[in-house]
């Protein structure tokens, strides 16, 4: 695969002659896990393995709840209390399940941020960061319907919010809210179709993983220099790059082993840190909680959606001349996921000829601002709607879209990137010193 | 480089998730030891044996603890009753039995299967949960630290503000509703106690529930001298288990999870380690 040279799978004994014949799965198999990949990849590539670690986590302790979870207004939270006080071991799946989607977002920040400044979103691979990019969207979807399920009064008070931005657009906002909520206020419907959906998106997400893999594995993997693996002879490919298993295996499974006693350590002794106590009072329509705050991960685009008030000259402008069409509480819609969208355009919006930001000195300084701005943003969310968080949000969320949408395009054209490596070879000796670079595979 | 935005993401989402329970005022929470603290803290069966019968002797007056199954009380990491008393004490409640009376249902004394009686007052909220409902306050500029530092939650809260009720400040008029306790932020406040800008000239508010402590309530079997501090902490320490019954089990597996994955990811260490050395060229 990847258009790299290297040695195909041989089928030996009769039955996997017979089967290479009717149903080649081992052959499919062994070309996935020995796929060549380049050996110079550092620890910023072990996310992947986490992420589908935790989406594995996700649905297996998932199905077990949803045998003892009651998706009704009156008994949902009560049978949530149950999982956590009669049924066997409930309390420590429920934990794992509600702490594994945090271990799930702060995976996907930093493979994201990976790929951002690695420059794997670039030509050939832009379908496998778009797919990522809606593995993402339906991660957050999933993530929030499963918030609403256990009923308490962030699940009820933050569902109205969120879907209330449906209502916030024109002429058609009001009737989609109620098609989404299957009535004109959250209740019963709301919380049987979260449920239902809460349910389905994991398998989706799961198919659209594997279309990440082969689309990844059909361009090759990207790398920190960026440059590509030598493609015109197995000899030279085999310099570049070492089989999946067990080199690239052993290693994320012992990152992923390091991250689990971290993970294990805070569902252990701290498992209601990253959740928001309110939630552990039952849903109460006639009762708002004083602050609505989404779960952390949300926070950052939170703080955008909430950055564009009625006051700002952009947002009246644009209110201005769609003659009220377009108003602060659209805008601020439109923001949140147009943050989201210039992400996935950066496959276009960057110019620069160079795909790794390890080369390219200015945007290496633009990079890091952007990370500081995202965690800025994400502290800001969690802050109440008042000054002076308000004027921050604005300030924070600006930069997030000029990095996309002006400096991403700028830098291609201003910077004077360095010389990269001229391959993937030259860069591992470069690291490890006087290593034979043709790897003898440890039988 | 990576690895300052791998700590500063996960520095980040510890004060995020700390600041977003920022709600208000930060009500003025002693940071009290309890025995359930900490990796290794686990819960202290007699205090839990005494905090029950604050409970029983006084909060069940008005408050309900409707998710708790009376048996539980026996159970190890519990109060951890003797049968014999758990079945007892759950006839000391009367249930509502739909079954009885030929189907119109009828009051029958509990069963240690039934859950404590719920009180369907609105001034009186149900208790089983309220330890973790009201962890929710973080310490300096809602960054959390408090929370994860001192491992302060809701158990402080509700014993500060069981300790927290004073005489009022002389601004308040003396018919003004409620009951004035310093901890407690959420009740109502006389406009003659705000100064003149605005701001609150003292902490608190006026509480609905008056006075439930007073030092002489309750008479311990084990000795303990019931003052208002002790009965206060103890009957945290009850709501705490109530509300997370299964705490010290969950510490022990997450000790021993985190000595297994410790010693995998040893191993995983050395695995690697010798996989790659000869193409690292240090074999």
């Amino acid at each position: 695969m990847g258009g790299i040279p290297h040695d195909h799978y041989e089928p030996k004994s009769n039955f996997e002659k017979g089967m290479a014949k009717r149903l080649p799965i081992f052959g499919l198999l062994y070309d996935t896990l020995m796929i060549p990949t380049p050996k110079n990849l550092n620890w910023m590539w072990i996310w992947g393995i986490v992420l589908t670690f935790c989406l594995a986590l996700q649905i297996i302790t998932g199905i077990v709840l949803v045998m003892h979870y009651i998706p009704h207004e009156d008994m949902a939270f009560a049978s949530v209390e149950h999982i956590m006080r009669n049924v066997n071991g409930g309390h420590m799946i429920r934990y794992f399940h509600m702490n594994g989607a945090s271990l799930f977002f702060v995976a996907v920040y930093l493979h994201i941020f990976r790929g951002l400044y690695y420059g794997s979103y670039k030509a050939p691979r832009e379908v496998t960061w778009i797919i990522g990019m809606l593995i993402y969207l339906l991660m957050m979807g999933t993530a929030f319907m499963g918030y609403v399920l256990p009923w308490g009064q962030m699940s009820f008070h933050g569902t109205a919010v969120i879907t209330g931005l449906f209502g916030a657009i024109p002429f058609v906002g009001e009737a989609l809210q109620t098609w989404l909520l299957g009535a004109s206020s959250v209740g019963q419907p709301a919380l049987n179709r979260f449920f239902s959906l809460h349910y389905l998106l994991p398998f989706v997400i799961a198919g659209l993983v594997i279309v990440h893999i082969w689309a990844f594995h059909t361009t090759g993997n990207n790398n920190p220099t960026g440059v590509e693996v030598r493609r015109t002879s197995k000899a030279e490919a085999e310099k570049d790059t070492l089989p999946f298993w067990p080199y690239f295996v052993i290693k994320d499974l012992f990152a992923l082993a390091v991250i689990l006693v971290v993970f294990m350590a805070i569902v252990g002794f701290m498992p209601n840190y990253l959740g928001h106590p309110d939630n552990y009072i039952e849903a109460n329509p006639l009762a708002t909680p004083a602050h609505i705050v989404p779960e952390w991960y949300f926070l950052p685009f939170y703080a955008i959606l909430r950055a564009f008030t009625a006051d700002v000259w952009l947002v009246m402008f644009v209110d201005f001349i769609t003659g009220g069409i377009v108003d602060a509480k659209f805008f601020g819609v439109l923001a949140m996921f147009g943050a989201i969208a210039v992400m996935a355009l950066a496959p276009w919006l960057d110019t620069s000829s160079v795909r790794s930001g390890r080369y390219r000195p200015m945007f290496k300084i633009w990079f890091w601002i952007l990370v500081a701005d995202f965690i800025f943003l994400m502290w800001l969310g969690a802050m109440p709607a008042e000054e002076p968080y308000a004027s921050l949000s604005l300030l924070g969320s600006t930069y997030w879209f000029a990095y996309f949408l002006v400096i991403l395009p700028l830098l291609g054209v201003l910077e004077k990137p360095e010389q990269p490596p001229a391959t993937i070879e030259d860069d591992f000796k470069a690291h490890y010193g006087k290593g034979d670079s043709v790897a003898t595979p440890a039988e | 480089m990576f690895k300052t935005l791998t700590t500063g993401l996960a520095l980040t989402v510890a004060l995020a998730a700390g600041g977003a329970h920022a709600a208000g005022e930060a009500p003025k929470v002693t940071d009290y030891d309890f025995s359930f603290e900490g990796p290794f803290g686990a819960y202290d069966q007699m205090q839990l044996q005494r905090g029950l019968q604050v409970y029983t002797e006084i909060c069940s007056a008005c408050h309900g603890l409707k998710f708790v199954p009376i048996r539980t009380l026996a159970d190890d990491g519990g109060p951890h009753l003797p049968e014999d008393q758990v079945r007892a004490y759950a006839e000391f409640y009367e249930v509502w039995d739909p079954t009885l009376f030929d189907g119109e249902g009828d009051f029958r004394p509990a069963v240690p299967a039934d859950h404590f009686p719920e009180v369907l007052s609105a001034n009186a909220p149900d208790l089983s949960l309220m330890a973790k409902a009201r962890a929710g306050f973080s310490g300096p500029l809602g960054s959390g630290i408090n929370q994860l530092v001192k491992g302060m939650g809701g158990a402080e809260y509700i014993a500060s503000l069981l300790a927290g009720y004073e005489d009022p400040p002389s601004c308040a008029p003396d018919d003004f509703d409620g009951s004035y306790n310093a901890v407690f932020t959420a009740g109502g406040y006389p406009v003659e106690c705000y100064d003149e800008d605005g701001k609150r000239k003292y902490p608190g508010s006026w509480i609905g529930m008056s006075q439930p402590l007073w030092g002489d309530d309750v008479e311990y079997a084990d000795g303990t001298e019931a003052t208002i501090e002790q009965a206060s902490q103890d009957v945290a320490a009850f709501l705490m288990w109530t509300a997370e019954p299964k705490l010290n089990a969950r510490k022990q597996a997450g000790f021993v999870g985190v000595i297994i994955l410790s010693l995998l990811a040893a191993l995983l260490y050395l695995t690697n380690k010798r996989i790659w050395a000869p193409v690292k060229g240090k074999d």
